[in-house]
């Protein structure tokens, strides 16, 4: 498995539907362009304006969502440490937003397995980048601005545009899981004495 | 009796607080570069250089190491003939980690309340656990604790009958179903004994023990270097992505407990052990 060495780098928002169901649980990418940040307060608030028959304040079509809550940049630093966040607190959130077309979304960790269900057949991708490498991911990270929820301080929407922000993908739209295919080789236990 | 002046507490908390968000302990240092050396998993090497140029980074710039600066957990030995002047010792401790989080830029994380969920804006209040000890000084140990670890940690009131297997297992369990959540390379600490609330208090104790310091009970010891290669073989390894070393170390603290019981607290830390201790 060496496959952070054929890292590929791909543009996001995806270019199309197809570039996301040709990613295959296990590849590594790079990734430059926009995302947008969200997490549990900032999802919930998302979804509680749309049954008001509000807008969403982000685009969703073939967009990817970054889990993360950044650390307050210094002055001259376009963001602080910024590592992704345990993706599951979200598991609540991500099926309706896969419903309205999101192509992705990165944090790391385990997801639910309705979420798995969710993105089998779909146009999504759940990708992993390393957690807790904060201030090297935050460098990935070349502009930041809030553009929602201000007053969630952390948690407030922002959109960033980052170059070659490295990830690998967990779950991909044939239902595989790549924390399941990567640990298996190396288990020696059911659990425990 | 001895004087310290809480002026002189809040400096010592601020300072330790930006200087562990931005620099792990040698001895956790030291762990993950043999990490690197004995992981097998390709991905699970790669996994660890990257942990490791952050490090190295977050020292370098002054960027924390996690953008998840953690809860303020504070360890206070207090010693009986020390004396604290000009305020109270907790406020001391809170004024600390709100200077040491605003001149570090480090993120705040602590909500008013867990329901409402309104964020205080300055990572106040600490947790802080106190200690009476003989003697007059002050001893403060500090941890940056990381909520994603935390959220994965687990307590069970086992049965006597259940014994040190099931000692095992459950603590094994825990560190494989944390997985990648818990970002490994993980340091449970676990703690045995005690009543309900003793057993997690002696599992934060455990995070606070440096890498490579085994228990001084020779019988604990020898648990301690069986549970490290029994939560190694649970194949999560770094960040989940498989391989050896899922665990870098698993400290145990035992406290005495009741005829019935047999409590037992694992307390996940992740690689961002961030810990630091001083004595005024």
């Amino acid at each position: 498995m060496s496959q952070t060495e054929h890292a590929r780098s791909i543009r996001i928002p995806f270019e199309s539907s197809q570039v996301i169901r040709d990613l295959r649980a296990g590849d590594a990418l790079l990734l430059s362009g926009v995302m947008y940040t969200a997490r549990d307060a900032a999802h919930q608030r998302m979804l509680q304006g749309l049954e008001r028959g509000e807008e969403l304040p982000i685009p969703v079509e073939r967009e990817v969502i970054y889990y993360v809550g950044p650390t307050p940049p210094r002055p001259g630093q376009a963001i602080g440490s910024a590592g992704p966040t345990t993706a599951y607190r979200m598991d609540p959130y991500t099926p309706q937003f896969i419903e309205m077309g999101l192509g992705g979304a990165i944090g790391k960790g385990y997801r639910a397995a309705e979420v798995r269900e969710a993105i089998r057949g779909r146009a999504f991708a759940y990708m992993a980048a390393i957690g807790g490498a904060g201030a090297l991911l935050g460098r990935c990270i070349k502009e930041a601005s809030v553009i929602a929820y201000e007053d969630l301080g952390t948690e407030a929407i922002r959109r960033l545009v980052i170059e070659d922000f490295p990830v690998i993908v967990i779950n991909d739209t044939l239902g595989s899981d790549f924390y399941e295919v990567a640990q298996e080789p190396w288990r020696r236990t059911g659990g425990g004495g | 009796m001895r004087e310290v002046h809480v002026d002189a507490i809040a400096s010592a908390i601020s300072e330790m607080c930006q200087s562990a968000g931005v620099a792990l302990t040698d001895d956790m240092l030291q762990a993950l570069e043999k990490a690197y050396r004995d992981e097998q998993s390709p991905l699970g090497r790669h996994a660890i250089r990257i942990l490791l140029d952050n490090a190295r980074l977050a020292t370098a710039t002054g960027v924390p190491y996690c953008q998840d600066c953690g809860v303020a957990i504070v360890f206070a030995r207090v010693g009986q003939d020390c004396h604290v002047v000009g305020g109270a010792l907790s406020e001391a401790i809170n004024e600390g980690v709100r200077c040491g989080f605003a001149a570090g830029y480090m993120r705040a994380s602590m909500l008013q309340s867990p329901l409402d969920r309104r964020n205080t804006g300055d990572n106040t209040p600490a947790v802080i656990h106190y200690d009476v000890v003989p003697g007059d000084r002050l001893e403060l140990a500090i941890t940056l604790k990381g909520g994603g670890s935390e959220n994965m940690s687990r307590q069970a009131m086992l049965k006597p009958a259940d014994g040190v297997e099931g000692v095992k297992r459950f603590v094994v369990e825990t560190v494989a179903n944390a997985g990648p959540n818990a970002c490994p390379p993980l340091v449970p600490g676990i703690g045995l004994g005690g009543t309900f609330d003793k057993s997690t208090y002696l599992a934060k104790k455990a995070i606070m023990r440096p890498i490579g310091e085994f228990n001084p009970d020779p019988a604990i010891a020898e648990l301690e270097k069986e549970l490290l290669v029994l939560c190694n073989e649970t194949g999560v390894g770094p960040q989940g992505l498989g391989g050896i070393v899922t665990c870098l170390w698993t400290p145990i603290e035992v406290y005495p407990c009741h005829v019935t019981a047999l409590p037992v607290a694992v307390n996940i830390q992740c690689h961002a052990n961030r810990r630091r201790e001083v004595i005024l």
